[in-house]
Order: structure tokens, then sequence, then C-alpha cells
């Protein structure tokens, strides 16, 4: 409650700070937005939909992207983690390839595909692909041995296995992984939609700017933190205490 | 009931007959009013259950070569308890792993109802020492998964899921999760879990050993009980030799590093027994002292203790 009571009280100073000073009216609003005409630009763009539109088309590449990174990942960091040979030569390249900003794959991609949906997914894809091999590949081995012994014990072979045995008991492990890789292609979907021209999030910003509508820009940035912070805060959380608590990692009852 | 219950000197006995007394002599013990000396049976006819040929095993360390299981030769009745108790690092936690087809031996071969076996087969079923329970499944999830890799319909699974939980006494905590239980039920989730796939052979490594006394004399009645209302072979692996007489039809004493059968006895004493019975107490003094040598053998390479 205290906690909550002192978030209140630091949120309130910073807005009506922003009320102060914008009053002041030192800067031209165009560098400067107003509070209200912020929340003018959100609840425009709410009304006339191009919002809703641009989150949708957002959403919809990211969920398409780290779809493919994590079926992707998981194959990938399933054989890396249980073949020496792809350990020793592929383990090092994904680890460097990772320092690697993702949108550095950006203009290979357009050469590529075109100013296509398929370059904008090729970003995304490689912006979390490597992160999710990565957290697979360590999952498996952080992975208990007994379990996927176990498994073969009772009968459960190859795929079955896989299935039933070895993706399930590496789920704690990879749950972290899998929400890095979703931060990053989240960050890679905007950088990548705010260079090359088509309806999303990243595209709302950069037409803010073209407009010098500082409110605008100011209010798809509240937007796209309060998307992350919703996926990340409420979705992944979930699904991680979920997890905890089925598993007994957190004190049950 | 098994036949071989409560009926010892009808039992064939293989300590006589196979190649490892040379070696291996077999004891055997007078209970309170029975004869002292139980003739060694002919050749059984039966085929045996479980037999291992010449299954030796040797592994690198650091570049030179460490024979961890030495050329067994072992036969196992069909319904028959037998307890393994040896050292620590005499490689019979091993032994099951390689029988369960976990692992290769490097020589020598399994063989369940005379036919060579490789891999895992539900045919043998280990319970580990540290019992491998699905976290993520319930207790009735846990004892169903053998069954449903084996392809088993939801129908049959749940029926015989409620059978062996009943067995086990653990019927109200079929949709607990593994966490939720004690140690001593934890134990019977995973006796069950095996159970339910129906196997031939029982592989049992240590399984009580974590747990405090009274837990694990309940737990020898009941695996006692249940052992001779399936009829199911058991081998069974302990470092307590008290352990091995309570339960066993047979104790085979393995030697430390390599591990290799150093005697066999056999327990003729009536079942029902007791841990702390007169006789079982004398049979595992007997066994105790041979063990003791192995102990001290280990003592002196991990320590470097000279007695």
């Amino acid at each position: 409650m205290k906690r909550a009571a002192r978030q209140v009280i630091f949120y309130a100073i910073l807005i009506t700070l922003w009320v102060l000073l914008a009053k002041l009216k030192i800067w031209p609003p165009y560098i400067f937005p107003t509070p209200w005409g912020v929340l003018e630009a959100l609840t425009g763009g709410f009304k006339d939909r191009s919002f809703w539109i641009a989150i949708a088309v957002s959403m919809k590449r990211m969920l398409l992207g780290y779809g493919i990174s994590v079926a992707l990942g998981m194959v990938l960091g399933l054989g890396v983690a249980s073949n020496k040979f792809l350990e020793e030569t592929m383990g090092g390249l994904l680890v460097s390839l990772q320092s690697l900003p993702s949108i550095c794959w950006l203009p290979l991609a357009v050469l590529w595909f075109g100013l296509t949906e398929k370059a904008i997914l090729f970003v995304v894809v490689m912006g979390s692909l490597l992160s999710v091999t990565i957290a697979m590949e360590d999952g498996r081995k952080q992975m208990p041995k007994i379990y996927g012994m176990a498994g073969r014990n009772l009968g459960a072979r190859r795929f079955k296995l896989f299935w039933h045995v070895l993706l399930p008991a590496s789920l704690p492990y990879i749950v972290t992984g899998l929400k890095q890789g979703w931060a990053f292609a989240w960050r890679s979907l905007i950088s990548g939609e705010m260079i090359f021209v088509s309806l999303g999030l990243g595209q709302l910003l950069m037409m803010g700017r073209d407009l010098s509508d500082m409110s605008q820009v100011i209010a798809v940035m509240i937007l796209i933190i309060a998307i992350g912070y919703i996926v990340d805060g409420l979705v992944f959380k979930t699904v991680e205490r979920r997890l905890q608590n089925k598993w007994g990692l957190t004190p049950a009852t | 009931m098994t036949p071989n219950l409560h009926n010892a000197a009808s039992q064939p006995s293989f300590a006589g007959e196979h190649r490892s007394t040379t070696r291996a002599s077999a004891a055997r013990w007078k209970t309170g009013a029975g004869p002292a000396v139980l003739p060694l049976p002919h050749a059984a006819s039966e085929t045996p259950k479980v037999s291992l040929q010449g299954i030796s095993l040797s592994y690198k360390t650091n570049g030179s070569r460490l024979l961890a299981i030495d050329n067994i030769d072992l036969k196992v009745r069909a319904g028959e308890f037998l307890c393994i108790v040896g050292p620590s690092g005499c490689g019979k936690s091993t032994l099951l792993h390689l029988i369960a087809g976990l692992h290769k031996p490097t020589s020598g071969h399994v063989l369940i109802d005379d036919k060579v076996v490789e891999g895992t087969g539900t045919d043998r079923i280990l319970i580990f020492q540290e019992l491998g329970l699905f976290p993520w499944l319930t207790v009735g999830q846990n004892v169903e998964f053998g069954m449903k890799m084996k392809g088993l319909s939801t129908a049959e699974r749940e029926e015989k899921t409620r059978y062996y939980l009943r067995l086990v006494h653990l019927s109200q905590f079929k949709d607990s999760y593994t966490h939720q239980l004690s140690g001593g039920m934890r134990q019977r989730v995973a006796l069950a879990r095996a159970l339910a796939t129906e196997p031939d052979v029982l592989l049992m490594d240590e399984p009580f050993a974590a747990l405090d006394a009274q837990t694990r004399d309940l737990l020898h009645d009941e695996l006692e009980r249940i052992w001779a209302e399936t009829g199911r072979t058991i081998i069974f692996v302990t470092h307590n030799v008290r352990e091995a007489v309570r339960l066993g039809d047979r104790v085979v004493l393995f030697t430390f590093r390599p591990g290799r059968i150093k005697r066999e006895f056999q327990v003729d004493l009536p079942r029902p027994r007791q841990l702390e019975e007169v006789d079982v107490a004398r049979a595992a003094r007997e066994i105790l002292d041979p063990l003791r040598e192995e102990i001290n053998k280990s003592l002196e390479v991990e320590y470097g203790v000279r007695s």
C-alpha cells in the first residue's frame, strides 16, 4: 500500500512539473508538448482509429515474427545444446551475432526482400531469434538430467520425449529467455517500422515528427511503453509465476 | 500371492548353478525352527526373467580407463526379490542403469526372458534414487505418463491410474503436484508410476535412503505387499544390509571398484519380516562382515586411510 502511495505521489509531482513548465510557455508546443495536448492526441488517435490500426498491424508483425523466432530458436537451441560439434561451432557464432543491433539487418533485409512485410519480419526474427536460441540452449543444459532419463525409462522417445519431457522440463529455465526475446523483438520491430515506411506504431511515430506534431510523438511513445509493459509485466510475469507455483519453485500456499 | 512367498524350500536357487559361484559362496540361514541348511535345488527348468551375461563397464577419466563394473553374471528368477548391496562406488546403481538400458555396457548383454535387450523398454522400469518425478505434472498425470507413452486409451489410463494410486494409498492426491507431498508420498508416487507401466522387472535404486525410519518401515511393508500382489520381479539396490535382508529373497554383495559379485546369500526367512527381528539382524551380521572389507577398501581409495 505504501509503495503504491509513493508511486502515486511521484507521478503526481512529475505531471505537475510538466504542467507548470508547459504553462510557463518557455518553448513552443512543437518542441515541448503540453500534457493536455498529448492527452488529446491519445484520445484523438484512438477515436479516428489510427492508433488501433497501428497497434493491430504492429502486434500482428510481432506475433508472427516472435512466433517464428520461438519455433526456430527452440530447434536451434536444442540442437546446439545436444550436439557437441554444433555447440563448438555455432555456439560462439550465436553469441557474437547477438552483439549486433538487430536494426543492422534492415539494409540486408531490404535488399533481399524489398520494401515488403517480409523485410520487417526478418528484422524482428533476427532481433529475437538469437536470444531465444541461447535461452533454449542454456535451459536445456541447466535442466536436471534426471528428467530426460526418467522420460526414456518410461518409454518416451524422440519427439514424444522432446514434447512431453524435455520441453516442459526446461520451461522454467527458458521463460526468462523467452521474455528477453520478446523485448528484443519489440525493440527491433519499432526501429524497423521507423526506418521503413509502412503501417505500424513506429511509422506513426515518424509521422508525428514529419508533421512537427510533438503531442503525437509523445502519445505514441506512451503507447509503445504501455504495450511493452503490459506484455512484459502482465503476460510474462503471470506465466512465470504460474510456472513457479506449479513447479514448487516458490513456497506454495 | 506369488508362489515363492513363504515357500523358501521349493524355490529354485541360481546361487548354486551359475558361473559366479566360483567366487560367490551361497550362505543360508535357518529360521527359528526350520532346517539349518536348505538343499540347493537342481538347475531350474524355467528361464530366468533377467539374465546378465558378462556385463562390464569402463569409462575414460583424465585419459586413463576406469573399470567400474567387471564381468557380472547374474540370473534373476521371475517373481524374485533380489537385493544388491555394496559400498558406495561399487557400481551397483550403474548396473541398474545398464539393465534399464539408459547406458550401454562396454561388453556383455542384458537378457530378459532369454532375449537380448538394448536401449530402454517398458518391460524394465527403474525407480531412480532421486525419483525423477515430473514436477509439471500432477500425481495422476505422473502415474499415467508411461501408459500415455505406450499409447493406451484415455479410459484405460484413467482406470489403471486409479488402481495404482489406490495400491499405494494416494487416491486423494491424484490432482496434487509432487512438491506438495512428503518424501514418503513422493516415493509412493514413483512406485505407482513405475508399476502403472506394468513392467516385468522393477529396478529400484536406493529408493528409501533419504527417508526417516518410520516412513521407511511403512514403505517396506507396502513394497512387500505390492510385490506379493503384483508378482513383479524386483532388483533392489541398497547400501543398507538390514534392508536387503528384510526385503530380499536373495542378497548379492558387490565388491568395491571394480564392481564384481563377491558373494551371494539366500535369505530363507519367513515373510513378512521385520527390520528389528533377531533373525534379520543375524543374517545381516553375516553379510556385514564381508561388506566391511569392501568398505575399508573404498575408504583406502577415497580417503587414503589404511586400516
